[in-house]
């Protein structure tokens, strides 16, 4: 439902979730919470459990132990209708789009629809058109994801998502593959989305100029304390934080860019 | 007037005939849904040329809200008549804004039934001549980079060679061998009972002979390599055309065809030979067995087999096999080689690939029945 909500209001807790596999820990007692209609962004070096730490936020994973709240409600312990109305909060786009490939656009969006709602299939065809426009990939329902550019691709993933007008989108690593306008294009989307639509947003990247773009608060995770070493604005983090491992992020990062502007 | 649980809307009929609704409360998933088809039906009936939609006590809205909205929209618009919102709050007003795709693209096809058949047929002819074209392609560029390889042998990859030989080969030994033991087996009984009303079962020994070693015994085992192997090397292949590791060995200055077919190639002519010997042989014993169980004597069943068998039959059976072998190596790897993209782009590939093989595998005996009459053998 689009109303306009408390911007202070939690909508996402995560309480001392520990993730392993097998014997290996790969976060250890993990706590942080998200607001309603903010962009959160998750980042960290290779390794540390990003995309881990998605994975159990939206379900796909078991934690050793901890709880992940979405909207009050444990989506760890939550099962079938429970879990159905957890689903209906949030959309997923995965890092390669996960299109379904045998179907076009109309049909990989009324796939969605037709599982969470008992709308006639032109009020879907008409909502998969309205979804499309507002990623700027309008008049493209009958196209197969084949026929698509990378970036058209993460487009429609987002469409796709955001068909069931879910409140949290999750996007894992957006503007990996891309170049570097399509990626700023992308992140002037979530921008969008977030301020009309009130969307909260859950970004996996570690591409410092989204970061910078979109980023209204970010936790970094790292491999070694395999949990979260900072937390707050990027700008802050980039100027005052005291953890080594966070400057070096910055800066490093920070370097590399002005690297390739001066190349 | 039409009530959902979230929503109420009201029919009215303005001054200037045109139609009126008045929507209150929340036009959600649910209530939208409910309310699609009697709103749209009503807009259509009333043929108004203004539809004015009074949304100013519309407290939320989601897509499917919009949707119907704008469906509305679309339907007075595409008759040239007016449709008016009025009221709706600026908030909603920003997304009904955001949401409008305008008017429909048009589907891939709108054209009738007839030209759709004629549409189908077309495709299907030119997708056919597309694909003699491409078989008959690699057919010539594998014959002529064969030629090469016959004067340059080591460059062919022999290890990978006796790799898919083992797999191709001795690894489809105990299925090849079963299949083999049992059609032996049903032979001798079909053909028992049959000969046994004019005196002649001992001659079942003869016909299993024959029809193994110059027909069943060869079609029998290229079928088993067809459907093991050709689909096994449509995967492989195929799954590397996704990730484009087939791309990565052209920029390298590889050969696929040399690096890839042939070693694929040699295996499938020189393993299926081997198979269909082993096929035959465990025909043989079961038919011996079955004889043995309707009452010859182990000596007699073998002296029958023994005069029953010539070399003619034998090499005739096998000379097809060489064929065959080709064949169904070769349709795998076009197959693998010509894996379009997506998920379930390698499921297709090794699905053509059984099925043309099996074809390719009946055609190729059928052209040899007739070889072999013509020339006597």
């Amino acid at each position: 439902m689009m109303t306009t909500d408390s911007p202070t209001e939690s909508v996402i807790r995560v309480e001392d979730l520990t993730v392993a596999y097998g014997d290996y820990v790969v976060l250890r007692d993990v706590n942080f919470e998200i607001r309603r209609g903010e962009v959160f962004v998750i980042l960290g070096g290779s390794g540390c459990g990003k995309s881990t730490l998605l994975k159990h936020m939206i379900g796909l994973r078991q934690p050793v132990k901890g709880r992940v709240l979405i909207d009050g409600m444990d989506i760890v312990t939550a099962t079938g209708d429970d879990l159905r109305t957890i689903l209906r909060k949030i959309g997923v786009m995965y890092q390669q789009g996960a299109l379904f490939g045998s179907m076009n656009l109309l049909e990989n969006m009324q796939l969605v629809l037709s599982e969470f709602t008992d709308l006639p299939p032109e009020a879907a065809r008409q909502i998969t058109r309205m979804k499309l426009k507002v990623v700027g990939l309008e008049g493209t329902e009958y196209k197969m994801p084949a026929e698509l550019s990378g970036g058209m691709i993460k487009r429609a993933a987002i469409a796709r998502a955001m068909v069931i007008d879910p409140m949290i989108l999750f996007l894992d690593e957006p503007s990996a593959g891309l170049d570097p306008i399509t990626a700023a294009q992308l992140d002037e989307l979530v921008l969008k989305l977030a301020r009309i639509l009130k969307i909260t947003f859950v970004i996996v990247t570690h591409e410092l100029p989204s970061i910078y773009a979109v980023a209204d608060r970010v936790i970094m995770l790292d491999k070694e304390s395999k949990g979260v070493i900072a937390t707050g604005k990027p700008e802050e983090l980039r100027d005052h934080s005291d953890h080594p491992l966070v400057r070096q992020f910055f800066n490093r990062q920070a370097e590399a860019a002005a690297k390739d502007s001066d190349a | 007037m039409a009530d959902s649980d979230t929503v109420s809307l009201d029919y009215q009929q303005r001054q200037d005939g045109g139609l009126r609704l008045v929507v209150k409360g929340r036009l959600d998933a649910g209530s939208a849904g409910r309310l699609w088809r009697p709103v749209l039906r009503k807009v259509t009936k009333a043929r108004a040329d203004v539809v004015e939609v009074d949304a100013a006590d519309l407290e939320s809205c989601d897509a499917a809200g919009f949707a119907l909205l704008l469906e509305v929209k679309a339907r007075q618009e595409a008759k040239d008549r007016t449709f008016q919102l009025h009221g709706l709050r600026d908030e909603l007003n920003e997304l009904m804004v955001l949401f409008d795709p305008g008017p429909p693209a048009k589907g891939q096809r709108l054209s009738g039934a007839l030209v759709r058949m004629i549409e189908h047929a077309g495709e299907a002819t030119l997708n056919g001549l597309h694909e003699a074209h491409a078989q008959i392609s690699f057919a010539g560029e594998a014959f002529v980079k064969f030629l090469h390889l016959l004067a340059h042998p080591r460059r062919l990859r022999w290890g990978d060679m006796f790799l898919v030989a083992e797999k191709a080969g001795a690894d489809g030994v105990g299925i090849a061998a079963l299949m083999g033991f049992l059609i032996g087996v049903i032979l001798a009984f079909q053909s028992a009972i049959a000969m046994g009303k004019f005196g002649a079962d001992i001659y079942v020994a003869d016909l299993v002979t024959i029809v193994l070693f110059r027909e069943l015994g060869p079609l029998i085992t290229a079928f088993i390599l067809a459907s093991r192997s050709s689909s096994a090397f449509a995967a492989e292949l195929g799954t590397m055309k996704v990730n484009e590791e087939i791309d990565a060995l052209t920029t390298m200055g590889i050969d696929p065809v040399q690096f890839l077919v042939f070693p694929r190639l040699i295996a499938g002519i020189t393993v299926l030979p081997l198979l269909t010997v082993f096929n035959i042989v465990l025909g043989l014993i079961g038919c011996g067995l079955v004889m043995v169980a309707i009452g010859f004597t182990p000596q007699i069943v073998i002296e029958e087999i023994h005069e029953a068998a010539n070399l003619t039959d034998l090499f005739g059976g096998l000379v097809k096999t060489f064929v065959f072998g080709a064949a169904v190596a070769a349709i795998g790897c076009l197959r693998g080689l010509r894996t379009g993209t997506g998920a379930s782009a390698v499921g297709d590939s090794t699905t053509r690939a059984v099925v043309a093989s099996i074809i390719a595998i009946v055609v190729i005996d059928g052209i040899f029945a007739v070889v072999y009459y013509f020339l006597g053998i």
